[in-house]
């Protein structure tokens, strides 16, 4: 599994740049086992860049929203090591570098208006309230939901409520965007629909976001790469890179190129839950590339 | 809604008020004509004309010891909510603590108060403060329980949020923790509003204390001394009217302050 140190120097000779790219995520032979021995996730190396857009794919109980919290420092890792922009995930935070969480859920305090809700990591950061009104105005502008600033979450759609929390999500101008299956709870047209509001945001705030899904076609869509992942136990079984030009449509999902991506992630992922034979494959990686 | 489209007796707001008021009348014009067709004396059962006049006339004695009765219950609601809500922040604070000290919580609240009411008023000096202590004992339990759990009623991924933006523990008390609170608070105080006025009508009871210190309870047991079953029904008839009142009014105050964002107030409409 020691894929990714030799390719982060193989793509540093060719071009030896002067001052060489922080990667915004490394990890290092992550792995969880909970006290009671579930083992969640077996050791995961990943690096991703600033600027990516990498999912983490895979059915449920496969570890990807471990993984997720473990980056965003929710949940400690029980052996290995992850860094953020080359610093331990608790010693981040120094103000330059932000990163921002989005929940399955809105996870919107019910009794605040869509403002205030928006506004909370910077009222929780002491930002002046001038300034952070003028700020979650931006964010409430950006997912479009800035007529609904007074309107309570009850009174809003179920997407509405997933934009209010996106918004909150970019109010504090993150640099890293991670998303644990944000659109999973809504239908399949809205889903669309903030999936390609969401690849707009990215490419014009130049974020990094990992983003986790059980929707291959999601995955695809959305990503530069997606690491597929297999369940019983949680590991990585494969990384596919997505090198389909931005912007991307809904046109881009009827493409014959897209069907092969989908079917390659398919493949792999049934590869590796059909029955084992020998142990030692566990985590061969085919670096497949189409 | 189109409320307004439907006819008077349709509408959810006519009917909450109209419907009880017809059992009432129901149910007066029977006890009166029960009472008046069989001829029943008063001592045993008064009518409500006779109740209502009996107000009327006594009302000198039980304004004054309504008063009184509403003044105990005032204060120990008021001392039952104060401590109750101090009880439930070192509850949370952390597990040991409320593991340790709920037991004693319930204890308190299973002994039956009429058991305790006479050391206590022992103990305490002066008379009002005695069934101040009674009664807030009584109204307690529910404020404790109710906000405790509020208290802990925080939703996991919102919690996780704070943690996220590294809250400070102030902040997820102020912004979270209370909030999330509420609702289950003034659940606990809708219940101890009654349970306030019960304790301190059985402290009275149980002080038995008469002269200027009067209240309902001991207008209640006077009026049996005396056979004054009129002046009996008309004092109870104020100690459950103050009840509904309090009832109402806590009611009233909690639509107030969750306004239309907690499910409860919303949901009937």
């Amino acid at each position: 599994m020691n894929l990714h140190e030799p390719d982060a120097r193989v793509l540093a000779v060719p071009a030896p740049p002067a001052t060489p790219a922080v990667p915004a995520v490394e990890i290092l032979s992550t792995e969880k086992t909970y006290p009671d021995g579930t083992r969640a996730l077996q050791p995961v190396d990943l690096v991703i860049e600033e600027g990516e857009f990498v999912t983490l794919l895979g059915p449920s109980g496969c570890g990807k929203s471990t993984l997720l919290k473990m980056i965003a420092g929710l949940l400690e890792p029980s052996d290995g090591r992850l860094l953020l922009w080359r610093r331990p995930v608790a010693e981040l935070h120094s103000c330059t570098h932000k990163v921002a969480f989005v929940f399955q859920s809105p996870t919107l305090m019910p009794w605040a208006s869509v403002q205030s809700n928006v506004r909370l990591p910077l009222d929780l950061a002491g930002v002046p309230r001038r300034q952070a009104n003028a700020r979650v105005g931006e964010a409430l502008e950006l997912v479009g939901l800035h007529k609904f600033s007074g309107a309570l979450p009850r009174a809003l759609s179920g997407g509405m409520q997933m934009r209010v929390s996106i918004a909150r999500g970019l109010v504090t101008q993150p640099d890293l965007l991670l998303m644990d299956e944000p659109f999973g709870a809504l239908d399949e047209i809205t889903r669309h629909k903030l999936d390609t509001e969401l690849l707009a945001l990215w490419a014009q705030k130049k974020l990094t976001v990992v983003f986790v899904t059980h929707s291959i076609h999601e995955a695809v869509f959305l990503s530069t790469r997606v690491v597929m992942m297999a369940a019983r136990p949680g590991r990585v079984v494969d990384e596919v890179r997505i090198a389909e030009p931005y912007p991307r449509t809904p046109d881009f999902m009827v493409t014959p190129q897209f069907s092969r991506y989908a079917k390659q992630l398919q493949d792999s992922l049934l590869r590796a839950s059909a029955p084992r034979y020998d142990d030692s494959h566990d985590d061969s990686h085919h670096e497949a590339q189409p | 809604m189109s409320t307004k489209a439907l006819p008077l007796m349709r509408q959810p707001r006519v009917q909450r008020i109209a419907y009880p008021a017809l059992v009432a009348i129901v149910l007066i014009a029977a006890w009166q004509g029960l009472v008046t067709g069989m001829d029943l004396p008063p001592y045993l059962v008064p009518s409500p004309f006779l109740m209502v006049k009996t107000l009327v006339t006594d009302w000198r004695a039980l304004g004054s010891a309504l008063l009184v009765t509403l003044e105990i219950t005032v204060l120990a609601f008021v001392v039952a909510t104060v401590a109750g809500v101090l009880i439930s922040f070192l509850f949370v604070q952390s597990k040991q603590i409320e593991t340790a000290l709920f037991p004693y919580a319930v204890l308190l609240q299973v002994t039956p108060i009429v058991a305790v009411a006479p050391l206590i008023i022992i103990w305490v000096k002066n008379p009002t403060w005695a069934m101040v202590v009674c009664a807030s004992l009584v109204a307690l339990f529910p404020i404790i329980s109710n906000t405790t759990l509020g208290l802990r009623s925080i939703e996991p991924d919102l919690q996780s949020y704070f943690k996220l933006n590294r809250a400070t523990r102030w902040q997820q008390l102020v912004r979270l923790r209370i909030p999330s609170a509420l609702p289950y608070f003034f659940g606990g105080l809708r219940i101890s509003s009654g349970l306030a006025l019960i304790g301190a009508v059985v402290a009275e009871f149980v002080a038995g204390t008469g002269g200027s210190g009067a209240g309902l309870a001991y207008q209640i047991l006077q009026a049996g001394f005396q056979l004054n079953i009129p002046r009996m029904f008309a004092a109870l008839l104020l100690i459950s009217l103050t009840g509904v009142v309090l009832f109402a009014a806590m009611a009233w105050l909690t639509r107030r302050v969750l306004g239309p964002w907690h499910a409860s107030e919303t949901s009937h409409d």
